[in-house]
């Protein structure tokens, strides 16, 4: 099948805005950076209501809360796409199967487009930054200025290889230079990684300063500044994060072109590459929670103040919100996974096991989410005796968390064995007893991360409380390869029918929709947590935030708020759909 | 008959949520049943729809209704009957005069540095200075320890109770109830520097997230010495079994 070449209007949408950023970003370096080497060891600086430019009609927190929300749903979409499609790429070639390089080049165009906006929204961003905040701004500079040359470095470098990794794919699509394109695209996800890296050194600075002393004097070791408490917590989680929303947009874009499909092979095409796409993301959320520990209890270890106002204090709130999402996140999963059964010949058998995984599955949702302050009634604080439940008390702590999601995530597990089983037969003369080993595996399991949850996460002190999740996440990853292991050796030269793709009612691909709404959402809510533990400080404890809205703002206002940015966000995704689509209808009219 | 069948499951969970409160008299928190039940009506539909005949079965009695010419009379009544039954729920649930509910942080952040007893206490990085002496000297923390319960025994007794599960005296009184120490969901997950804010500037230092009620916490630090309150905490953690949560954790 000959590949869709687009060669339509990405270039001159892409370079302008990438370029503009490109120069303001390297001019305000260099402004900021003069400007502070004559005080390059100064304190930080304290700010009064008359550093902070007004602009009427405009809150400046709101302004940059936004644009700086746009940003990172644009890059963490551009950042993780790449990621996919050079993996997608590689699996194609090994396997000698178009399909895959077709994906993983629908995925690309898709990405490419939304690399023009992350550039303008960074641009904005930028932008607002300078103009509302220019006392930070000088003094982020005055430390970061050198970083500046490596961020314009990796965007060049991101910028040249996503170009030629794009325009390539048809040219370099034999022999040595195929081996040379995936160099390419590995150099891309190089240095789009590594500019993230940079970006990250600044905001986690923000949060946990180090590299100055109690007065924000900098010590002159840059490094020490780029590798703070939550640099490579931050990382390692939005790398991990990346993928999951990376996934997740382009599974509602698989979602959105099945709905609208016209033809069955259309159709089909597009129930692979939505099942392809949740696949990847909800492989990437599974380890995404145990990355947010560690970032956790980085915040928690740098300071207490942060960390109780983050998961005990005002924000404790927010956390049942991201568990509702999360929650919801893995029920669609299961729901598309359980729909998938009807793709497979074999299918049908396992529907009946259905409604045992949903009720593990719900029941472990409803403890994750359990929150540990209630909102109560005063008859019914009267009536309990208190703030905590006496029987769902034990529920609001972190142990009885740690336990329901790993359960959880081994009983999502199953659902996709299950799928698995749907259009596969194992024929080996001991089947019996590797289902027989699967299930003493899962039984196992259970027992031993329920053992590890309760018994050290309310017997014994409170230094197992956290640490036992470690052992319960070892045993949840242990049985899923294990399982993995025992189905391919079982499943090796068994029957095999192929998945009848496109065979899925519609209703289900609402639910990958819902995964994308709900990223997003969980993103932006947690980001403005992360970013609002600082309270009232530009820089923790280091540089005040003089402004008139240095103050944290209300869940209520903040819900609003990132809701009203996803609403814009997901618009704009949905016109970059159509625009793909339009794009693939002209393709396939070159085609014929 | 799916429907129904759909229906009944949803009751099922709704009545094995109230069991708590109508059986042993402490209710689940109308919140948390709201959204417990939002999940499993949700989590039942997803089930009974995975196939299209399941999905088919389940809304033919709903699309039945709203289109069969041949039970107009039916719908008809339904149309009238829900409105009504929508008003009388809005009456009742308003007519019920009740205070606001709560949200109250029960861990409120504590600020980065307490002035008190003429030092500024910088609340990160403080650790019990008592503490070193358990393994050093394990008879003398013990002394310690009982002093502590001294310290306890004639101030704090009267409203966080003789078992530590705050339920002195005086809790009956109190809104918000005074904290259990007992348990390992309060002072467990804190560190001593944390107990040390609280002990020493009461519900007067709380900050408006400790909110909505007012706290009856004394300030001690007019009351007690900084050696008594450290003494205190130390027999807190002894008596109730815990650990302070510490910097490494």
């Amino acid at each position: 099948m000959p590949l869709p070449m687009n060669k339509g209007p990405i270039r001159s949408s892409l370079s302008s805005p990438a370029l503009i950023t490109l120069i303001l970003f390297l001019a305000s370096s260099a402004l900021f950076s003069s400007e502070a080497s004559g005080s390059a060891y100064a304190p930080a600086p304290i700010l009064g209501p008359g550093d902070y430019p007004s602009v009427k009609g405009l809150s400046p927190r709101l302004a940059v809360w936004l644009a700086a929300q746009m940003h990172v749903w644009f890059a963490a979409f551009v950042l993780a796409v790449p990621i996919f499609v050079v993996i997608l790429e590689f699996i194609g070639m090994v396997k000698k199967d178009a399909r895959y390089d077709r994906v993983a080049y629908e995925f690309l165009r898709i990405s490419t487009t939304a690399f023009s906006l992350t550039a303008i929204t960074g641009g904005m961003l930028l932008a607002a930054l300078i103009v509302f905040y220019p006392g930070l701004m000088k003094y982020l500079a005055s430390i970061f200025g050198p970083t500046a040359i490596f961020y314009a470095l990796f965007f060049l470098l991101e910028t040249a290889a996503l170009y030629t990794y794009y325009y390539g794919w048809k040219r370099m699509a034999e022999g040595r230079l195929k081996l040379l394109h995936l160099a390419v695209g590995l150099g891309l996800n190089i240095s789009g990684t590594g500019l993230m890296f940079v970006a990250n050194a600044w905001v986690t600075f923000m949060m946990t300063p180090s590299g100055v002393d109690a007065a924000g004097v900098f010590s002159g070791n840059l490094w020490e500044a780029v590798n703070n408490h939550l640099w490579s917590p931050m990382n390692l989680h939005r790398f991990i994060a990346n993928i999951a929303y990376g996934g997740s947009i382009v599974g509602a874009y698989a979602a959105y072109r099945f709905l609208g499909a016209s033809g069955e092979e259309e159709r089909a095409h597009y129930d692979w590459m939505g099942y392809t796409a949740s696949l990847i993301a909800i492989g990437a959320l599974l380890p995404l929670p145990f990355a947010g520990y560690w970032l956790t209890a980085e915040i928690y270890a740098f300071s207490q103040q942060m960390g109780i106002t983050l998961m005990g204090g005002v924000f404790a709130w927010l956390f049942i919100i991201q568990a509702v999402i999360i929650g919801a996140l893995f029920l669609a999963a299961n729901y598309y996974l359980w729909c998938g059964f009807g793709r497979g010949a074999y299918g049908e058998a396992y529907l009946k096991y259905v409604k045992y995984i949903a009720l593990v599955v719900a029941a472990s949702f409803l403890v994750w989410f359990t929150p540990h302050t209630l909102i109560l009634t005063p008859s019914e604080a009267r009536a309990i005796g208190g703030q905590y439940h006496p029987y769902l008390g034990p529920l609001g702590l972190m142990p009885a968390k740690n336990t329901a999601v790993n359960i959880m995530l081994l009983f999502t597990f199953l659902s996709f064995i299950l799928y698995r089983r749907a259009h596969r037969r194992p024929v080996a003369a001991w089947v019996k007893y590797g289902n027989a080993l699967q299930a003493g595996l899962f039984t196992a399991a259970v027992a031993n991360i329920s053992f590890l949850g309760v018994y050290y996460g309310y017997f014994t002190n409170t230094v197992y409380k956290v640490a036992s999740s470690v052992p319960q996440v070892a045993t949840t990853l242990f049985v899923i390869l294990a399982c993995l292991v025992i189905e391919w050796l079982m499943g090796r030269g068994g029957k095999r029918e192929d998945f009848k793709w496109g065979r899925m009612p519609e209703r289900s691909q609402y639910a990958l929709i819902l995964i994308a709404v709900s990223f997003t959402w969980l993103m932006g809510l947690m980001g403005f947590v992360r970013s609002a533990i600082r309270q009232h400080w530009h820089v923790y404890s280091v540089m005040k935030d003089a402004s008139g809205e240095a103050f944290t703002p209300s869940i209520a206002y903040a819900a609003k708020v990132v809701s009203t940015g996803t609403i814009i966000f997901l618009a704009i995704i949905v016109f970059i759909f159509w625009l793909g689509g339009m794009g693939q209808g002209k393709e396939a009219g070159k085609d014929e | 008959m799916r429907l129904l069948k759909f229906i009944l499951i949803n009751l099922f969970f709704y009545a094995l949520l109230k069991m708590p409160g109508l059986l042993a008299g402490k209710p689940i928190p109308s919140s948390v049943i709201t959204m417990y039940m939002f999940f499993i009506i949700v989590t039942v539909l997803l089930v009974m729809t995975i196939t299209d005949e399941g999905a088919e079965d389940l809304f033919a009695p709903a699309r039945s209704l709203l289109e069969d010419p041949s039970k107009a009379f039916a719908r008809n009544v339904l149309f009238a009957v829900l409105p009504i039954v929508a008003a009388l729920s809005v009456y009742y649930l308003a007519a019920e005069p009740a205070p606001p509910f709560e949200l109250r942080s029960a861990h409120p952040a504590p600020p980065g540095a307490v002035r008190a007893y003429g030092k500024v206490y910088e609340l990160d990085g403080l650790e019990n200075p008592l503490r070193s002496i358990e393994k050093e000297d394990p008879a003398a923390f013990k002394e310690m320890v009982r002093e502590g319960g001294e310290v306890y025994f004639r101030n704090c007794l009267f409203c966080h109770g003789a078992k530590l599960d705050g339920r002195g005296h005086y809790a009956h009184a109190m809104d918000p109830l005074p904290m259990p120490f007992t348990g390992s969901d309060t002072i467990a997950q804190l560190k001593e520097s944390y107990l040390f804010w609280r002990i020493v500037k009461g519900g007067p230092g709380l900050p408006r997230e400790g909110g909505p009620n007012i706290s009856s916490m004394p300030a001690w630090e007019d009351e007690l010495t900084e050696e008594e309150v450290w003494k205190v905490i130390l027999f807190l953690y002894d008596y109730t079994g815990n650990r302070p949560r510490s910097w490494k954790d």
